[in-house]
């Protein structure tokens, strides 16, 4: 059930039932015993009674039986003695005689106490009590079914009030809980009437008890998903102002195509556009390789693949760049080492790596590529022989946008923020530091 | 006009510097705060175009210190964060103007020209000598009645003698505003130029300097 009205409604309902159920039942035992036990002494005195009267009052036994229907007549009004009745018979097994409304059969077979009979197709409890010496035997029954009836009558008298309360008691509880759960409302509808703009805290104060761990828990979100979204603007506001540049270049660049007196202003405008189409793209590919390392898929991308031959695709996809450059590539890399389910973060990143080094690296030396497995963990190692990252800048270069001071302009400013990105989600880390000998390397370490 | 732009996007720097010079500027440009640093040290530069991210510090930073210095150089800020907290902080900083990327060549043009207009205490953008009036706007001169056209080329070379008459302008100053970039420069384009603005605007209007360059007659002389 998905109201908690509705579910709080049908526990207290069905709790309330089941007690009231029980005490129903409980009282229904214990008046049946007590019935029984006030019936059971009724029938032994009246038997007593008659047979007393018949003993020491002198009365006949024909008298004694009518002073029976008298004192049945007596308590006239009762109509529980009105299925009293009473049979004597004489010890050979005559009617001596009975009372009236006393049923055609023997009460009982029993020579003397209580025994249930059944008598013309109905229950009877009779009390027989026999008299040798006047050689005579008082029999007094009433029904069973009286008995249930009464019973009955009892426990419905009981029951009665209670199915009268019962909707009452619903409808009660249906507004206190609807009350009590006022508060979840005002929540929801402070919830509700938010602009998505407004992630602000919800007042915690005002807030029962109960409901202020949600409220806390709905606050934390709430900064969490504020932090990511100032993230996303800022990102979005930086990135946007990078793309400025180049189509500012191309603007420019396309305004000379427009206006160039001869062929050659022309053709080399043209060319430089060409750049800043090919340098856009670069950008925007960058950016959206940030996003995708920011945001990956949450399943893992797929089947396990060998890392040393993940870094060898990228070496090869890298190859033209690095002949372009004037820059070796050596991919030193032994298979079946280390697999990762990652594989499209992974490339990513030693993409960039790789890109990176290539472009630091001056014309002639070579850049080397590893795969290795260290304590812990595999790593990936990537030197150059290019002038390093200088101190300063350090700390900074895997910030997003950020530049050092020797970048070439081409950069997009994200390669490195991009690999680091790639690490943390891959549960691991970027450390740069001088290479020995002059340059720069990179190690990306991960998790075996 | 003399105009340092600095600017470290490669293809949009070429386009700046390539840009101005078509609209009859002499424009030289640097890529970092370094080298912006040595070349207003060094040149007699009429305005800057500023860029505001340099790989080597903030644009701002070097404005704030240009300032400092004493320095009153119409400075024109090109940025692509163009809010109005950025315009702000830029003009507080000491920028004569602002222009967000991206932007049309013809703008950063007329708002150059006011700028060293302004800078100049001039009004309109004529330069004035001897009778002739020379717009630096349609790159065109008038004398009376007369309208004088002029190549790009020859503009350049009249309007650089024009903006300091009297000093003397070398053949490799010239040359040096009139090809910043393009092809290998034929060692007698400035006197191609020079002889068809003798034959626009009398002989005696430009008088050559044997050994040094070129300078304007002096007024009411030609």
């Amino acid at each position: 059930m998905s109201s908690i009205r509705g579910r709080l409604l049908a526990i207290l309902l069905l709790a309330t039932g089941v007690i009231w159920l029980s005490a129903a039942l409980w009282t229904q035992i214990s008046t049946r015993a007590q019935v029984i036990q006030v019936l059971d002494r009724r029938l032994e005195e009246s038997a007593r009674m008659v047979a007393s009267l018949i003993r020491e009052g002198g009365l006949s036994v024909d008298q004694a039986a009518r002073a029976a229907r008298m004192e049945r007549a007596d308590a006239d009004g009762f109509h529980l003695l009105h299925q009293l009745s009473c049979q004597i018979w004489g010890l050979d097994g005559t009617l001596i005689s009975e009372s009236a409304g006393a049923p055609e059969g023997r009460l009982s077979e029993a020579g003397g106490g209580f025994s249930e009979n059944e008598v013309d197709g109905e229950l009877w409890r009779v009390f027989t009590l026999a008299d040798p010496e006047l050689d005579f035997r008082v029999m007094v029954g009433d029904a069973q079914a009286m008995r249930d009836q009464l019973v009955r009558n009892v426990t419905l008298g009981q029951l009665a009030p209670t199915a009268l309360m019962l909707p009452l008691l619903a409808a009660l509880i249906w507004l206190t809980v609807g009350r009590g759960l006022r508060p979840l409302d005002r929540l929801g509808a402070a919830l509700s009437n938010r602009p998505a703009s407004d992630l602000g805290p919800l007042e915690e104060a005002p807030a029962p008890r109960e409901l202020r761990p949600m409220i806390a828990a709905l606050n934390g979100l709430l900064r969490r998903v504020d932090a990511a979204r100032e993230r996303e603007r800022s990102f979005t506001a930086f990135a946007a102002h990078e793309l400025k540049t180049p189509l500012a270049g191309l603007q420019t660049q396309a305004e000379i195509a427009r206006m160039a007196p001869d062929t050659a202003t022309r053709t080399r405008a043209l060319v430089q556009i060409e750049q800043g189409v090919k340098r856009t793209d670069r950008m925007v590919k960058q950016l959206l390789a940030m996003t995708a390392v920011e945001h990956p898929p949450n399943a893992a991308s797929g089947a396990p693949q060998d890392g040393a031959a993940l870094l060898q695709a990228v070496a090869d996809d890298l190859a033209p760049l690095a002949g372009r450059l004037g820059v070796g590539l050596q991919v030193s890399a032994t298979p079946g080492l280390w697999s990762t389910a990652e594989a499209t973060l992974l490339q990513t990143a030693l993409r960039n790596l790789v890109e990176n080094a290539l472009h630091a690296s001056p014309q002639g030396e070579t850049v080397s590529a590893t795969l290795s497995l260290e304590g812990a963990g595999a790593v990936f190692e990537i030197s150059d022989r290019g002038p390093g990252i200088s101190e300063a800048e350090r700390p900074h270069v895997t910030e997003r946008f950020f530049r050092g001071a020797g970048a070439t302009t081409s950069g997009s400013g994200l390669g490195l923020a991009i690999v680091a990105t790639s690490a943390a989600r891959l549960g691991g880390a970027l450390e740069l530091s001088p290479r020995e000998g002059g340059g720069e390397c990179a190690r990306l370490i991960l998790p075996r | 006009m003399r105009i340092l732009i600095v600017e470290d996007d490669a293809v949009l720097g070429d386009g700046l510097s390539v840009g101005l010079r078509l609209s009859g500027f002499s424009p030289e440009l640097v890529d970092s705060c370094a080298d912006a640093r040595h070349a207003i040290g060094m040149e007699g530069f009429e305005a800057v175009v500023l860029d505001l991210m340099l790989p080597d510090g903030s644009g701002l930073e070097l404005l704030r210190e240009l300032r400092q210095r004493g320095s009153d150089m119409p400075v024109l800020m090109l940025t692509a964060r163009d809010g109005l907290d950025d315009r702000v902080t830029g003009l507080d900083a000491g920028a004569d103007d602002y222009l967000g990327k991206p932007f049309e060549l013809p703008e950063l043009s007329a708002r150059l020209r006011a700028l060293t207009r302004r800078a100049q205490g001039r009004a309109e953008n004529l330069l004035h000598w001897n009778g002739l009036a020379l717009d630096t706007a349609k790159m065109s001169g008038q004398r009376g009645a007369e309208e004088i056209a002029f190549s790009r080329r020859e503009f350049t070379v009249l309007a650089a003698l024009m903006e300091r008459p009297g000093s003397i302008l070398s053949k490799a100053a010239l040359e040096e505003r009139l090809y910043g970039w393009q092809e290998d420069v034929e060692s007698n384009t400035v006197e191609v130029h020079v002889h068809h603005l003798r034959a626009k605007l009398g002989s005696g209007f430009i008088q050559t300097v044997r050994g040094a360059g070129y300078r304007l007659a002096p007024e009411g002389a030609a």
